[in-house]
């Protein structure tokens, strides 16, 4: 009871802001939602504490939903620690987030559309984490894609919002349809969707091999790679990541729920969710670890030089998911989740307090109109240093533990893919640190660059914004220390229990607390080092970045245009789609299609009305003419057809 | 002693009629209203005693005369047709200063015609009964005789049926000379045993489908019909468009299932040349007119083409579709020419579809019972033009007709077009001079009765359904 209502919870807050939003107001959305939000995180802290500390999973049956034949599925939410954990990560976040967006729109005419939307978000995000079989998940999936497209074009007025909202929504359409092939895939191969039955049935079917187009193929290896493909689109990896950076034509509290802590990585949490199906499909593992080590280097790459405020922390989003995901490609599914939770709390804080950032400055997101404001916004400053420790990984933050223990892991795999992994990892982390810095100081440091009113005008964020994230940055500074035994230490099989399965030839996460010392020290290293550069490079020398940008241009057009992914997609696929479709619309459907169809029939019908009214001339003779025809024509079609 | 019990009802319509006759030359053109509504109450009378006549098949007259379930129901329709006839005159020939005596006792002898034909169990009996009902008919076109239009209509109608008698006369004999027989039941008889049809046979039974297929205006024997609609006076149109229909439709049907019954493989084909040819011409020809009198004459070729469907099924389910249809027909057209006569301007007719513009706000009432009528004559859902539609199209397509019922859908569709145009004009321009009110008490009372009909028809339809079901099998059964 307790369980479902801590899912529901949302869903009829969200049904009330959204249905009744003219009848409640502002003010009754902001209470609704936000109160179930908070009650829904409060359950969701008991929840963690029965499921993952005391080992009692629990499986909740809602009611049958299809019946058809063989394929049977029914709603159930399902509690292991691994849901338990994205619960609490969830509804925590979700319930900062809706406080500090009390704040941070009440100047918008939309409130209860947001919240409400904000609302059914959480709750579709809830049904993905709780699902018991593959349906339940893809409708979590879609509908957290419907909330993530509707809370993008929030601001419908703005043309490039609803460009961002559909570039989102389509690309991730094609990872969609992996994923949708992957399930049919499985009820193909399994007969069933249940998760249970299916990593039942996995041992037995390891070697099965699926026929196609006369090649035949490890049939686990084909559905855990289609899977993989959805979890790509989702969780932004290199090839399908183009939506994230767009997508922060949002309200910022909805980057930092969403595109930050939750809905991205719901591709990590999947792939850890299938994990007795990814073990027994070696090569399917070894993909998803090298897009992820590739997409953490590439994202970082591009961080590097972006200069609107918010696309820096997308980038390094789009890269920290790249370092969750080479932890489940070396088995280390449980890193990749412990880095998940802390990478919830200190994304969430960084995002939110760069919307903090732009709230003071009026709006402005352009880091190089920014600077010198440390001592205006004081805590929002202490914040984003928080945030940035943490996210850099440096010694006693939350993101220090949950990302040496990946790195530590793919050293440990002791396989090619697990160093390429590992040094990759190494040198993204350089260059989150770098950017890191670079972007607290443009943001809070120098001289200020913005005009006298905007600076006249900047001030530190009000309560109702800033408390949310002090109980993030609390997250930040506190989750990994308390976390690390139970996620990926001396506790962790106790805490992880079934959910979560890694066979005894991938010990990974084993041998990663026995890896040389140069190993454990090097991130905290080359962290540092990047901080130093970052320092040395913007606050000392503020006039080198641009002498090694015009020194080394060619690559620092590369890396400002996002390596001209957006370019060769245009040039691919949108332009020749585009052409495709203005063909078919206008040779097609209306040269073809209308001009026969519609207007064609049309045209005929009025030409022979023309001529049927003219028969009618008022002349009594024509009409007896016409009889006598009509006669002598019907007596002959008799005879001839007696005579046939 | 001859059986007089079956002829009741027509016993009672002549002698009324005669009786009502010799009421007005006795009193004179200022007895026209109190005649008119003696007419009304005879024609009650007479539907009252065919209503309680037994619904036993019943044949008097030396088999000339047959009265069963089937000549009650189409007696009943064309009783209320006449009815409707009578009340909407009233006050038209009032206002138009030929409020003569006669007019309803024309109808009333028009309606004896009508039941002949509807009993008619031979074709001299047929003959007699057509031509009673056409020569009151061509009167009554041609009723307002110092009126241009009104006599030219009535001229017209007269040479045209003159000629459609001929044929029809023609035909018969050629039948009576091959098949040695005039009474329905020994046709029947002797079609069955032959071996075949001979040419002869068939060309007689063409001619005898050429004169009936005049009376119900199906193409290409409609010529008549847009000129006559729209010349003889709207009183008169809305008569002819409700009772002579249902008897010609009602003596084709008991002509085509009874004597040629056996024939129906042949028959079947030219029915089914006939329903396409009508309803691709009432759809398409109304398009282009602007006279509402003969839109709604083009609109009435379209309905005899749907109800030529159910015919064309040639069995008891086309039947009794054909049956439900015109029953449903009559009620469009009565609440349709209703509508028509509210529109005066002035104290004149007016006739133009777009001296309708903007109804809708200058009279809602009238507006709203035209826009019902217009979408049920279009056949949309849930009014009671859409289910006289589906029987039919029913029928046909379980008796194998796809091409038909195909042709027919599409033929409504176009239809649909000039129905919604005339709903447009009411609804969405801009409003022309506002009519005169009001519009009248009877005529009120029949648009409202005929509206709620058509709205309420689903709600309860087993009276209609039941009715045409007991009538069809009634003619089956022989």
């Amino acid at each position: 009871m307790m369980y479902a209502l801590c899912i529901f919870l949302p869903l009829a807050a969200a049904a009330i802001a959204g249905l009744f939003g003219p009848w409640v107001k502002d003010r009754g959305a902001q209470i609704v939602t936000c109160g179930a939000m908070l009650l829904s995180a409060v359950i969701s802290i008991f929840i963690l504490k029965h499921v993952a500390l005391d080992g009692q999973v629990q499986e909740v049956e809602l009611f049958p939903w299809i019946v058809s034949g063989q394929f049977e599925t029914a709603w159930a939410l399902r509690f292991d620690t691994l849901t338990a954990v994205m619960v609490f990560v969830v509804t925590v976040v979700s319930c900062a987030v809706h406080f500090y967006s009390v704040g941070y729109m009440h100047h918008d005419p939309g409130v209860p559309r947001f919240f409400s939307y904000l609302s059914l978000f959480t709750f579709f995000m809830l049904l993905l984490v709780t699902s018991d079989n593959f349906l339940q998940l893809f409708v979590g999936w879609e509908g957290v894609g419907l909330c993530s497209y509707l809370l993008i074009g929030f601001w419908y007025e703005k043309p490039s919002a609803n460009a961002a909202a559909i570039k989102a929504f389509l690309v991730n359409r094609v990872g969609d349809f992996g994923f949708a092939l992957g399930i049919m895939g499985v009820f193909f191969l399994y007969n069933s969707l249940s998760f249970e039955t299916v990593f039942a049935a996995t041992p037995a079917k390891a070697d099965a091999v699926l026929h196609f187009l006369n090649w035949d193929f490890n049939a686990l290896t084909v559905l855990c790679l289609l899977l993989f493909v959805g979890a790509m689109g989702k969780s932004a990896q290199l090839g399908l990541h183009t939506w994230l950076p767009d997508a922060m034509e949002g309200p910022t509290p909805v980057s930092a729920l969403i595109h930050a802590a939750t809905m991205v990585t719901a591709g990590v949490f999947m792939v850890a969710r299938l994990s007795p199906m990814f073990e027994y499909a070696p090569t399917a593992l070894l993909v998803v670890a090298i897009v992820g080590a590739s997409t953490a280097f590439f994202a970082a790459t591009i961080g590097m030089c972006q200069n609107d405020i918010k696309r820096v922390i997308a980038y390094s989003t789009c890269s920290q998911l790249g370092y969750m995901f080479f932890a489940c490609g070396v088995s280390a599914y449980a890193a990749g989740i412990f880095h998940l939770m802390t990478h919830a709390f200190f994304k969430a804080l960084l995002f939110l307090g760069a919307g903090s950032v732009i709230h003071a400055m009026s709006a402005e997101q352009d880091m190089r109109k920014m600077g010198g404001i440390h001592k205006l916004v004081p805590l929002t400053h202490m914040l984003m240093w928080v945030g940035s420790l943490a996210l850099a990984g440096m010694p006693f933050f939350a993101g220090y533990y949950s990302k040496d223990i990946i790195l530590e892991s793919a050293f440990a795999a002791g396989t090619g893919v697990g160093y390429y992994a590992f040094w990759l990892g190494i040198a993204a982390a350089v260059m989150t640190a770098f950017y890191s810095w670079r972007l607290i100081i443009m943001t809070f440091y120098g001289r200020p660059r913005a005009d006298e009113r905007v600076m006249a005008h900047v001030h530190e964020s009000p309560k109702i914004m800033t408390v949310p994230l002090l109980v993030l940055a609390l997250g930040a500074i506190v989750a990994g220390y308390v976390g690390y035994d139970a996620f990926v230490g001396e506790g962790m099989q106790a805490f992880w229990g079934k959910a979560i399965l890694v066979l005894p030839a991938h010990p990974a996460l084993e041998q990663a607390h026995h890896v040389p010392f140069w190993v454990k020290v090097l991130p905290i290293l080359v962290g540092l080092a990047g901080i130093g550069m970052a320092y040395w490079l913007y606050m000392y020398r503020p006039d080198l970045p641009g002498r090694v940008a015009r020194r080394f241009r060619g690559v620092y057009l590369f890396l400002y245009n996002k390596w001209y992914f957006d370019e060769l997609y245009d040039r691919v696929f949108v332009n020749p789609a585009r052409y495709l479709g203005r063909q078919l619309w206008q040779e097609g459907d209306g040269t073809l299609i209308d001009g026969l169809g519609p207007d064609g029939v049309a045209a005929v019908a009025r030409n022979l009305a023309q001529r049927a009214s003219r028969l009618q001339s008022g002349y009594v003779y024509h009409y007896a003419f016409a009889m006598l025809i009509g006669v002598a024509g019907l007596v002959t079609l008799y005879l001839w057809l007696q005579g046939r | 002693m001859i059986n007089l019990t079956p002829v009741i009802p027509e016993l009672v319509l002549a002698c009324g009629g005669m009786a009502l006759l010799m009421i007005g030359v006795f009193r004179g053109d200022g007895a026209m209203r109190s005649v008119a509504w003696i007419s009304v109450l005879v024609l009650v009378v007479a539907g009252i005693a065919s209503g309680t006549l037994s619904s036993d098949r019943q044949v008097v007259f030396g088999g000339q005369f047959v009265t069963d379930a089937f000549a009650q129901f189409a007696k009943w329709l064309v009783v209320i047709g006449a009815v409707f006839g009578i009340a909407m005159s009233l006050s038209y020939n009032e206002r138009h200063e030929v409020a003569r005596f006669e007019f309803p006792v024309l109808i009333v002898f028009a309606t004896l015609g009508m039941f002949m034909m509807i009993s008619a169990n031979d074709l001299i009996s047929l003959y007699v009964g057509l031509e009673l009902q056409s020569l009151s008919l061509y009167v009554l076109a041609a009723f307002r005789r110092d009126n241009l239009r009104s006599s030219e209509a009535g001229l017209k109608y007269f040479v045209l049926g003159a000629l459609s008698s001929g044929m029809l006369l023609y035909g018969a004999s050629l039948v009576y000379g091959f098949a040695g027989s005039t009474g329905f039941d020994a046709l029947a008889g002797v079609f069955k045993t032959g071996s075949g049809p001979s040419i002869g046979l068939i060309v007689g039974m063409v001619f005898v489908i050429a004169g009936l297929a005049f009376k119900i205006s199906a193409v290409p024997f409609h010529m008549w019909t847009p000129d006559v609609y729209e010349g003889a006076p709207t009183p008169v149109t809305a008569f002819f468009a409700l009772a002579p229909k249902i008897a010609a439709f009602a003596l084709f049907m008991r002509v085509l299932t009874g004597p040629f019954g056996p024939l129906v493989a042949e028959w079947q084909q030219i029915v089914w040349l006939l329903a396409i040819a009508s309803m691709i011409l009432g759809a398409l020809a109304a398009i282009w007119q602007s006279n509402i009198k003969r839109l709604l004459a083009y609109s009435s070729i379209g309905h005899v083409g749907y109800a030529l469907v159910g015919l064309a099924a040639g069995n008891e389910t086309g039947v009794r579709g054909v049956l439900i249809y015109l029953a449903i027909y009559l009620a469009m057209s009565a609440g349709a020419f209703c509508c028509v006569l509210a529109m005066r301007r002035g104290n004149r007719m007016v006739e133009g579809i777009d001296d309708l513009a903007g109804l809708s706000r200058t009279q809602p009432m009238v507006a709203l019972a035209m826009a019902v009528l217009m979408f049920s004559m279009a056949g949309i859902p849930p009014l009671a033009g859409f289910f006289g539609k589906l029987y039919v199209f029913l029928a046909a397509v379980q008796a194998g007709l796809y091409a038909l019922a195909v042709i027919g859908v599409l033929a409504s569709v176009i239809g649909a077009y000039y129905y919604l145009r005339i709903i447009k004009i009411m609804y969405f321009d801009e409003p022309a001079e506002s009519m005169d009110r009001p519009v009248g008490r009877e005529i009120g009372a029949i648009m409202a009765a005929s509206t709620l009909f058509i709205v309420l028809f689903f709600v309860y339809p087993s009276p209609i359904l039941n009715g045409a079901q007991t009538a069809a099998a009634a003619l089956f059964a022989g």
